[in-house]
């Protein structure tokens, strides 16, 4: 406009502006801005929220948990599988956190049925093998698009809802009968901790397996009633594993399990058959117990696509969707830390 | 003017259409990544962090050649907002240039997540784990990131009016695809832009 030789360039201006718009338009299109039924990190934590609201500066699900740390003794067999220096044969210090799948922090322990282990290996090189596994044999739908489904089901206020959505969807029958009729223990040291999810190991030769993996128990399970846990208070787990690991550190054997061709390794609804190949690659051992508001957990994502090389995710596509909501839950609780504050100060994170 | 590159040299042109390409694949990436549990997310990560790094790293070279070549001077007849508004819009597109990825980086690092590059290639925390930090370092990273954007758009329609509506020469000293500036490096210092 300030060439005084040419008219107002009404044309030019007007292509500028449709060029800027347009490239506009379309970030505005990758950030979902317009397609309100994408499937977001925000939504699906947003699911876990109980009807009072999330509890504010904690994890958004598996929100009441205590860490402990330890090491993972590598027997060397797992080179076979994965070439990921986690398993070559030495002691690798060990992060973790025992937890429940509840999105209430002070729930009574007696009344969550989901118990899980948060993991982190670390290895002298730098790399880091997170993993997030729970105590259920089987996961209870295929997809995240019908977990979100089911969180709005057992979110509702509908009686009967989640009864509908089991219904109308019979995948969820094997982790509805083991939720019903599988046995409750006292400890976590006797919980069997499942990876559930499938993961891609890449072996020394470049051969790729499919598998699973599993932490089982050194301690023996035994089964007690729910009215009999009810009654040992609602933060029995906690103290009796604090109590146990104080005793004497805890152990589990660390099992992966390589699906065959054609096994189900995109559905964790589906359990492979028990003559699969596994493989025993090494020990967790648990050796010391701290309460969560001080100890080194509670500001670690136990995201498990944290991966060492030789592994990687496979055609399961729960991982992704779980990386996306722990990493929200994550943003989320780190920016309300005043919330759930350390309760001393100079806490090492 | 007289003995004045009238281009970027090639170096920066290289450079600047280089970036281009990766900072603007970056700002989608970053918008797409966060919105989404599909297994692109992973992807979409995956892709985020090593560009994000060698974004830094072109940035970084960029600074020191603008720093040694300078930049041809603006029209003398452009208006003293425009060149205001050119000199100040550089500043904060390299401003971001360095610091979006840097500011990633250390928002990894407070959240003690590995910095995974390529394979088990990995990069050092550059910060100490913090959840204050790396609230603060998120949501910079975060707005930014649409600040970032808005002034690509502004600068975009920037070049877009000096080629199509003050036809200054401006836009072709970047756009050129000649190789040979036919006036003698000269004037050193003299970064009009």
């Amino acid at each position: 406009m300030t060439a005084p030789h040419q008219s107002l360039p009404l044309g030019s201006l007007a292509l500028i502006a449709a060029f800027v718009v347009a490239v506009a338009a379309a970030f505005a299109y990758t950030a979902g801005w317009f397609s309100p039924q994408r499937l977001t990190p925000g939504k699906l934590v947003d699911a876990f929220a109980p009807p009072s609201g999330a509890a504010l500066g904690h994890r958004r699900n598996h929100a009441k948990g205590i860490c402990f740390t330890g090491v993972f003794e590598a027997n060397g067999a797992g080179s076979e599988l994965s070439l990921a220096p986690v398993f070559v044969r030495g002691q690798y210090p060990v992060l973790g956190r025992f937890n429940l799948g509840t999105a209430n922090p002070n729930a009574a322990d007696a009344t969550v049925r989901v118990r899980g282990l948060g993991l982190r290996i670390s290895t002298p090189d730098g790399q880091q093998w997170r993993s997030a596994m729970i105590n259920a044999p089987v996961f209870p739908v295929s997809t995240p698009q019908i977990f979100y489904e089911l969180l709005r089901a057992e979110g509702s206020k509908e009686a009967n809802a989640v009864a509908t959505f089991a219904a109308a969807n019979p995948e969820f029958a094997p982790f509805g009968d083991w939720a019903k009729n599988g046995p409750w223990t006292g400890s976590y040291a006797e919980e069997r901790y499942n990876s559930l999810n499938s993961f891609v190991f890449v072996d020394g030769s470049g051969a790729q397996h499919v598998v699973r993996w599993s932490l089982l128990p050194a301690a023996q399970p035994v089964a007690v009633s729910t009215d009999e846990l009810a009654k040992r208070g609602p933060n029995f787990l906690e103290q009796e594993i604090a109590q146990r690991v104080a005793g004497a550190p805890q152990r589990w054997t660390m099992v992966v399990t390589v699906a065959n061709p054609g096994d189900p390794t995109a559905d964790p609804t589906k359990a492979w058959p028990a003559d699969r190949r596994s493989v025993e690659v090494g020990t967790l051992v648990a050796q010391q117990v701290e309460a969560e508001p001080d100890g080194p957990c509670r500001d670690i994502n136990f995201d498990p696509t944290v991966l060492p090389s030789g592994m990687r995710t496979s055609d399961d596509p729960f991982p992704a969707a779980r990386s996306a909501a722990y990493a929200k839950s994550y943003d989320l609780r780190t920016a309300e830390a005043k919330d759930y504050p350390r309760t001393t100060t100079g806490a090492t994170p | 003017m007289i003995g004045a590159h009238r281009r970027f040299s090639p170096l920066q042109r290289l450079l600047h259409w280089l970036m281009a390409a990766c900072i603007l694949a970056m700002l989608f990436i970053g918008v797409g990544m966060v919105s989404t549990v599909m297994p692109k997310y992973l992807t979409l990560v995956a892709i985020h962090k090593p560009l994000g790094i060698a974004i830094l790293a072109l940035a970084l070279i960029r600074l020191a050649v603008r720093l040694r070549y300078g930049a041809p001077p603006l029209p003398a007849d452009l208006p003293e907002p425009m060149k205001l508004a050119a000199v100040g819009s550089h500043y904060a597109l390299y401003a971001l240039m360095i610091a979006m990825p840097l500011l990633g980086w250390g928002m990894l690092s407070a959240a003690a997540y590995p910095v995974v590059l390529f394979g088990g290639w990995h990069l050092p925390a550059i910060l100490p784990q913090s959840d204050s930090l790396h609230t603060l370092l998120w949501d910079a990273h975060f707005y930014l990131a649409f600040a970032f954007f808005a002034l690509i758009l502004l600068h975009v329609a920037a070049a877009l009016f000096h080629a199509l509506v003050r036809r200054d020469g401006v836009f072709e000293t970047m756009a050129s695809a000649a190789i040979y500036d036919d006036v003698a490096p000269a004037e050193q210092g003299r970064h009009a832009v």
